[in-house]
């Protein structure tokens, strides 16, 4: 602008910080908090937790892009997106235990709304799958009753919005060999070497 | 189509709308101001239009939560003749402009808003015109007017 004479009026990190946070706390209580998003450090990276509502919407590896993540959220659930993390704490701190080794399970309420189809039934049926315990794909299509459809439960698992917190990491080859993953081959073997370590 | 995370807009926006904020309810009612107008906003964005200029909008609702919160509070004054020493140039700007917002407060209410929505917001005068009820040309003067008066009431080399 024209002029300096307003710098003055400009706000300091700590003024905005608290400001957001105000704005979360009465977004949620008038009910206009649609999406509410966190990033959390892992031993895979930085990770995205998002939450309707209605439970954990999305977890997002850092290769997906986390800004164009929320950009389809934002199209897909609601434009009503903040950066709030309160309603994540319950899963960061069980994401840190399952890291820690100290948790086989997740129990959080989980929003499936991005999987449909048969893409929801892979993926249901990959909350099945325990901890430490791998199925093949072809075995996958078969649970679900599609024993042909292998190449549909790769592409449902690559879709899974919801990755590590639903395994789909514990889906691999017939081979044995561990296959592609939305998290990169690395973050695979990752997640299936520390849930080895109980065993 | 792409639409933008509310978060998107309040990161690009937030302090831009705290200082018009500040600038037209002083210090004690700003952070009020803000947070109806984020709020509001947040309430309505789902409707706007996708080529609507965001940062018109949000003023446009500031505007009106700013009416609100100064019918609220009746304007809670800050004595002008007797300013606070001027704290440090280190401390926080907020400390410090409670001496702006005396000299703001000493415009007329035309002349304060025209100044904060064009040279703190960067409206163009049309839209301002619409807001203050008034011609772009008046809109244009009051700011002219506004910028005057207060580089008399509050000269710049004073900020260094």
């Amino acid at each position: 602008m024209s002029t300096k004479l307003f710098d003055e009026l400009h706000a300091d990190d700590d003024t905005m910080a608290r400001l957001h946070q105000r704005l979360e706390r009465e977004a949620a209580t008038d009910e206009l908090l649609d999406v509410a998003y966190r990033t959390v450090d892992s031993p895979v990276g930085p990770l995205l937790l998002a939450a309707t509502t209605v439970g954990l919407v999305r977890v997002a590896y850092d290769v997906e892009d986390h800004d164009a993540v929320l950009t389809k959220l934002a199209s897909a659930v609601s434009p009503r997106v903040l950066r709030a993390p309160a309603r994540l704490d319950d899963t960061a701190r069980q994401l840190d235990e399952y890291f820690a080794l100290r948790r086989t399970a997740f129990e959080v309420p989980v929003d499936l709304r991005l999987a449909e189809g048969f893409r929801r039934s892979v993926i249901e049926h990959l909350r099945d799958i325990g901890y430490g315990r791998r199925e093949s794909y072809a075995e996958v299509a078969a649970a679900v009753g599609s024993p042909r459809a292998v190449r549909a439960v790769g592409t449902a698992c690559a879709h899974n919005p919801l990755p590590v917190v639903i395994p789909c990491h514990r889906v691999v080859r017939s081979d044995g060999s561990t296959g592609q993953y939305v998290g990169g081959a690395a973050a695979k073997t990752a997640l299936l070497d520390l849930e080895a370590v109980r065993e | 189509m792409k639409v933008r995370p509310f978060e998107d807009v309040v990161a690009a926006h937030g302090a831009t709308v705290l200082r018009v904020c500040r600038a037209v309810v002083g210090p004690v009612d700003a952070e009020d101001a803000w947070s109806e107008t984020f709020l509001s906003a947040l309430r309505a964005y789902p409707d706007l239009p996708a080529d609507a200029n965001i940062e018109a909008w949000l003023v446009t609702i500031a505007h009106r939560r700013a009416l609100d919160v100064g019918r609220a509070t009746s304007r809670r004054a800050i004595p002008v003749d007797t300013p606070p020493d001027r704290p440090s140039a280190r401390a926080d700007p907020a400390a410090r402009y409670p001496d702006l917002w005396a000299a703001l407060q000493r415009l007329p209410d035309k002349q304060r808003l025209a100044v904060a929505y064009h040279h703190i917001a960067g409206l163009p005068f049309a839209e301002i015109a619409a807001l203050l009820g008034n011609s772009p040309d008046a809109a244009r003067r009051a700011a002219a007017d506004g910028l005057k008066s207060l580089r008399k009431l509050y000269p710049e080399d004073e900020i260094a």
